[in-house]
């Protein structure tokens, strides 16, 4: 079996006292989509986000492609060119349009010259099903489409892994599918995720792997059958429980009630 | 409001002791004009029209004032306001990134330049340019004569100001943007330069332009850095033809063109906050 393409090792962060990530181990192998599951609070965005050091872990290693992110003599901006990212509120440049959006980081950060930046740009917004918002500034697109160009403006550095972090969460539910399924062509061409949900659905039918988190721990890692299937966790049962059935949610439960993040 | 909860007002009764509404609204407009018109009275009646306008309404000394004061002092202080502005506008961002530094001596520095700054009056600064600066680097001209030390002097008192608004700026934009930005493997100064301060600078664009209708004013203090004839911008030349003729028409007209310029850029500035406004939504 080959080196992992991210690895991640004993990691912990903390917030001031606030102790978010409390130790976590865990590998995605290459071409793997891993799907991040947990209740709010979990600390499962902040895992994402130290997987290309957004945030700074307190203590612990991440490698990705073999490179360890956690040495401080790593360049990082360098490493980062290999780690495409997702967020929930999209991050758009919105004083660019939607083509300048992906030309100027290939411009600016792997200094290819404009025609193949634009021809670049050009074919990846059209894998994502957009190009004939290539003129359009970010403001005149529904949040669905914003989150498409964020991914194909991710995708256009060429990145070995993606890391979704809540990509659906910001968007009015009828605009979810497109999004997921771009995501699920993603995976299908193989590309390594690492993607932060609720989306169960998604989990259950493109994941390899599902981690249940939950108080900075991973409870559960396994096959989607087995984690959201079959759980063999009682935290599990209950995250899952909640999420297939919000109405269902007995009044006040004595769950740790953490800030998110 | 009449009929206070509780009271009730039964329509088609008995004329009520109180007010109406309708009644009370046209009664408070009504005192409203008539406190108007009676103070616009007693300024005509009482103001000496005839005197006033021979003293700042001369049509043969404001016909003498053309072209000079268009073609002369209105291109100075332009010229002096926009030199002033562009040494300001580089100065403010120096010190808005060197108060947003990781580094505590530049964020200490710029923090001190801009309390003093701001604490200052605009002509203190003119005087120690004009005075201070020759004197304590005897020998040193400073570039530009003396449309290098209005500059200078307007870009020192600017800059204060300046650094303030593009800090705020700057942190008015989301963090989600830099983030973006360093996950796309730009560098924290690539990611400040190519994402932040462009944004910044939309954001900062109305205020900006008042700081540009301030400095077109203070530029007026350049008379008390003694300049010559062909240096003179609209207070000095309006100053200097209102002693000769000893009338203080040129005063009025010298006004007027400051207004020709402050008007339309604060319309202007209106225009774009309303637009940011919109764009925001």
């Amino acid at each position: 079996m080959s080196t992992p393409e991210i690895l991640v090792r004993d990691l912990h962060k903390s917030f001031g006292a606030n102790e978010v990530l409390r130790g976590i181990d865990l590998e995605v192998r290459r071409g793997e989509v891993v799907c991040v599951i947990g209740p709010s609070g979990s600390g499962k965005s902040t895992l994402l986000r130290c997987v290309n050091l957004l945030e700074e872990p307190s203590r612990g290693q991440v490698l990705v492609g073999g490179t360890e992110l956690t040495d401080p003599d790593v360049d990082i901006d360098a490493a980062r060119r290999r780690i495409g990212m997702v967020f929930q509120q999209f991050n758009l440049f919105p004083h660019l349009t939607v083509t300048e959006n992906l030309t100027l980081p290939q411009r600016r950060v792997l200094k290819r010259d404009r025609a193949s930046a634009a021809r670049i740009a050009a074919e990846n917004l059209q894998r994502v099903g957009l190009a004939e918002k290539a003129d359009a500034y970010p403001a005149a697109l529904s949040g669905g489409q914003q989150q498409r160009v964020a991914i194909a403006r991710a995708l256009a550095m060429g990145p070995e892994v993606m890391l979704f972090d809540e990509p659906t969460s910001a968007l009015d539910p009828e605009l979810v599918g497109d999004v997921l399924a771009v995501m699920r062509m993603l995976a299908d061409e193989g590309m390594t995720m690492m993607v932060v949900t609720h989306e169960m659905t998604f989990a259950r039918e493109v994941a390899d792997r599902v981690v249940f988190m939950d108080g900075g721990v991973v409870v559960e890692d396994g096959t989607p059958e087995q984690v959201i299937g079959d759980p063999g966790h009682e935290r599990t049962r209950h995250f899952l429980s909640r999420l297939l059935d919000p109405a269902m949610a007995e009044m006040e439960q004595e769950s740790p009630d953490r800030a998110d993040r | 409001m009449t009929g206070a909860t509780g009271t009730p007002v039964v329509s088609g009764g008995p004329r009520a002791r109180r007010l109406t509404r309708r009644r009370r609204r046209q009664l408070s407009r009504a005192v409203q004009y008539a406190v108007f018109v009676a103070a616009v009275i007693a300024f005509a009646v009482t103001a000496d029209w005839g005197r006033l306008q021979n003293q700042f309404a001369q049509p043969d000394i404001a016909r003498q004032m053309f072209p000079d004061v268009i073609t002369l002092a209105l291109k100075n202080t332009v010229l002096y306001t926009v030199s002033g502005f562009a040494v300001g506008l580089v100065l403010g961002m120096v010190i808005a990134l060197m108060r947003l530094s990781s580094v505590g001596p530049y964020r200490w520095l710029a923090g001190v330049y801009i309390e003093i700054f701001r604490g200052l009056p605009a002509l203190l600064i003119f005087i120690f340019v004009g005075v201070a600066v020759p004197l304590a680097f005897p020998g040193t001209e400073i570039i530009g004569g003396t449309y290098g030390k209005v500059a200078l002097a307007l870009g020192l008192v600017s800059a204060a100001y300046m650094a303030e608004t593009i800090r705020a700026g700057i942190q008015a934009v989301p963090k989600g943007q830099t983030e973006a930005a360093r996950s796309l493997g730009f560098t924290p100064a690539r990611a400040m330069v190519s994402i932040v301060v462009p944004q910044a600078f939309r954001i900062i664009l109305p205020p900006l332009t008042n700081e540009l209708v301030q400095l077109f004013k203070d530029s007026s203090l350049v008379l008390f850095l003694g300049v010559t004839l062909e240096e003179r911008e609209l207070s000095k030349f309006g100053r200097d033809l209102a002693s000769t003729t000893a009338n203080s028409t040129p005063i009025l007209v010298a006004g007027l063109c400051y207004l020709l310029v402050t008007i339309p850029l604060g319309f202007v500035a209106r225009r774009m906050e309303a637009k940011a406004q919109e764009a925001v939504k």
